[in-house]
């Protein structure tokens, strides 16, 4: 059979495209802020002095991390409207993206916490710095440092996994495909050129990423090398 | 004699850097060269632009019969014809001593297994390590590792070696293991060019050093000629040590 | 509404596990054979083919999953291939695999030290022999870890299988939920089903990179 690509009718439907593109991104800009909070926190309270908040951040992140996100989403969406919580779908797909990259988050950050040697945090307590003190400047400054790109990365692969939330009606950049395909019969040019919308704004995200940690890490732009 | 190794007006840039700026030197038949001088002379990469681990970008270069400024080069029958051992070893940390010696021969020369195990053993005998075919490198000294690397070369009945500063990654007491097994080797008329920062090694068992200076071959003679330097170059580099 | 759930629902989620593991193993084998060849194009010595297989890893992990299933199940539908459910998913999850399998098994073979390459070429080794018998038995050890590491990222990628109607253990899951209408309870047990398959393999992959890098400190 004989094929013929039609990527003009699709051209009508720029207007929506950019619309589902600029939710995504604005969904995991908002997604990665709270998301870098929730791992954090999660982070310092693995490491933390009480076992039962180190228990329930460890949980917390084996089971994002061993469950697939779609059942994710749909255990929080479904199941917060089944108890009478109806989130606006806005909401809910960024409470769900919030949820799942905060594990992953707390992982990387974790990772990063156990490459400070000892030796610095007693020399800071030597200094007579306070615990958040050197939370902040010893130990969780050099870590994001560290582990930046493994963080970013991920950042970049929520961004992408945020398609998932059209399975909820979202209408970022997979919703809008969905709705445009069955308008415009068109599914494989709508899904080609929604492929290339993503790779372009997964570039467009690393470029972000780079620049900002160009600014947060004089260190690194000044020795030239990654740490 | 007919020289085995013969490099005419060799020149080799990395990048920018030129690193040999016309080296011409050869190697007889059963000869033992001895090549010093400080890093960055280029003496290592000359050496390893005789075996074509580096390309040579002009001059003439012919090893045992092979052109290697000819694009018709046979990598592999030179490869054959040249073992050569580096100054980190490089055994197979997955291999055993008697898989790491019986790899190339297996591989390369298609010899049956027991053939090669007792080609092996042969190898092993003449570095001294008969008892060590079992063994896996991490459980060797440095010295016994390097004497496997030496024996690895020699199963492929090599008509030439290269040495790249074999001792430098070893402790004193452990150099001399390696440095006997090279004279025992030199003894039997192989034909080798050797790198070294070892002097006594140099003046003791090559037939003739060369001192390379800034990528070129400085002074050049017999081992004597390192009682009694020429060139300032050598006079200095030899009171520095290395 | 629909009633409760009976072991009869229970027993239907279980055949999705199934279904589950069947689709993962066809993506890994499929995508572990793929993604081989990605791995020999990126370590390639033109940089012609090094530049190709760079730009097709950027270009699978620049998209997302779910899109690429899209254009998978319409590009196959279109050119007139009907495949079943189960192969549509088993061919973008392969491709998917590729990049991902590829680009873990390149970085393991490149950490193998530059000087083995060295030896082995002073041996008269060929590449290819080099490869087999020197390069790879070592990085295996490397990639061990991450393999199975990404083996849990298979699974849970399945998930997404159900959005173009193959009833693998999520989709099965909708199915229930939509006859009883109890989101928090079968969503939970689809959830815990899938952690029961994947944090074994989580636990185990880290425990090989303890081993590994115990090992690697005793021989350094």
């Amino acid at each position: 059979m004989k094929y013929t690509f039609d990527f003009a009718s699709l051209q009508e439907y720029w207007p929506e495209f950019l619309r589902g593109a600029l939710m995504t991104l604005e969904m995991t800009a908002i997604a990665t802020v709270l998301g870098m909070v929730i791992g954090v926190l999660c982070a310092i309270g693995r490491r933390g002095k009480r076992p039962w908040l180190a228990a329930l951040c460890g949980a917390y992140v084996e089971v994002v991390r061993n469950t697939p996100y779609l059942i994710q989403i749909f255990f929080i969406f479904f199941g917060l409207a089944s108890a009478g919580l109806k989130l606006p779908i806005f909401a809910a797909a960024i409470l769900t993206m919030v949820f799942n990259v905060g594990a992953y988050t707390a992982e990387i950050v974790r990772a990063g916490m156990d490459t400070i040697h000892p030796g610095q945090i007693e020399a800071a307590e030597a200094l007579g710095l306070s615990v958040p003190q050197i939370y902040w400047d010893v130990i969780l400054r050099p870590s994001l440092e560290r582990v930046y790109p493994s963080l970013t990365g991920q950042f970049v692969l929520m961004m992408l996994s945020s398609s998932v939330t059209s399975q909820i009606s979202a209408e970022e950049l997979t919703g809008v495909a969905n709705s445009v395909q069955s308008e415009s019969f068109r599914s494989f040019e709508t899904f080609i050129v929604v492929a290339v919308l993503y790779f372009l704004m997964a570039m467009l995200l690393k470029f972000a990423f780079f620049l900002v940690g160009q600014a947060m890490f004089p260190r690194r732009r000044r020795l030239g090398t990654p740490l | 004699m007919s020289a085995v190794v013969k490099l005419h007006d060799i020149h080799k840039s990395f990048g920018t850097v030129e690193v040999l700026k016309g080296v011409s030197f050869e190697i007889d038949r059963g000869e033992v060269v001895a090549i010093i001088g400080r890093s960055g002379s280029g003496k290592s990469t000359a050496l390893r632009c005789i075996n074509r681990l580096e390309t040579i970008q002009s001059g003439t270069l012919e090893v045992c019969g092979h052109r290697l400024d000819q694009p018709t080069l046979d990598l592999r029958a030179l490869r054959q014809d040249v073992g050569m051992v580096f100054q980190s070893y490089n055994l197979f940390p997955h291999l055993t001593v008697e898989q790491n010696i019986t790899l190339a021969p297996r591989r390369v020369k298609r010899l049956p297994n027991s053939q090669a195990r007792a080609l092996a053993q042969a190898s092993l005998e003449r570095v001294g390590l008969a008892e060590k075919i079992d063994c896996y490198p991490e459980q060797l000294s440095g010295g016994q590792q390097q004497r496997v690397a030496i024996a690895r070369s020699l199963a492929m009945q090599p008509k030439v070696m290269l040495f790249d500063e074999v001792t430098s990654a070893l402790d004193p007491q452990l150099t001399g293991e390696v440095l006997r097994v090279m004279e025992t080797l030199a003894q039997g008329g192989m034909t080798m060019a050797v790198v070294t920062h070892e002097m006594t090694f140099a003046r003791r068992v090559a037939d003739r050093v060369i001192f390379m200076h800034q990528g070129r071959v400085w002074e050049t003679g017999p081992g004597e000629m390192l009682e009694n330097p020429q060139t300032p170059e050598l006079q200095a580099f030899l009171s520095n040590g290395l | 509404m629909g009633g409760s759930f009976t072991i009869n629902h229970f027993l239907y989620l279980l055949q999705g596990v199934g279904w589950t593991i069947v689709l993962s193993a066809l993506a890994f084998a499929l995508g572990g054979v793929a993604g081989f060849g990605v791995m020999l194009l990126r370590t390639a010595r033109s940089a012609l083919l090094r530049r190709i297989s760079f730009l097709y890893v950027q270009l699978i992990q620049g998209t997302p999953l779910l899109i690429l299933l899209f254009v998978v199940y319409f590009g196959l539908g279109v050119v007139g291939i009907e495949l079943p459910p189960l192969l549509a998913a088993g061919v973008s999850l392969m491709v998917y695999c590729s990049a991902f399998l590829g680009e873990i098994w390149r970085g393991c073979v490149e950490s193998v030290p530059r000087t083995q390459w060295e030896a082995s070429e002073g041996l008269a080794l060929t590449r290819w022999q080099t490869l087999v018998d020197v390069i790879l038995p070592q990085a295996a050890r490397i990639a061990t870890p991450p393999t199975v590491g990404f083996l849990v990222q298979v699974l849970k990628s399945t998930s997404l299988a159900s959005v173009v109607g193959f009833v693998e253990l999520t989709r099965a899951a909708q199915v229930v939920n939509n006859s009883l209408f109890t989101p928090f309870l079968v969503f939970g047990i689809a959830g815990v089903l899938y952690f029961a398959l994947c944090y074994p393999l989580s636990r185990w992959s880290r425990s090989l990179e303890r081993k590994l890098n115990v090992g690697r400190r005793q021989a350094a």
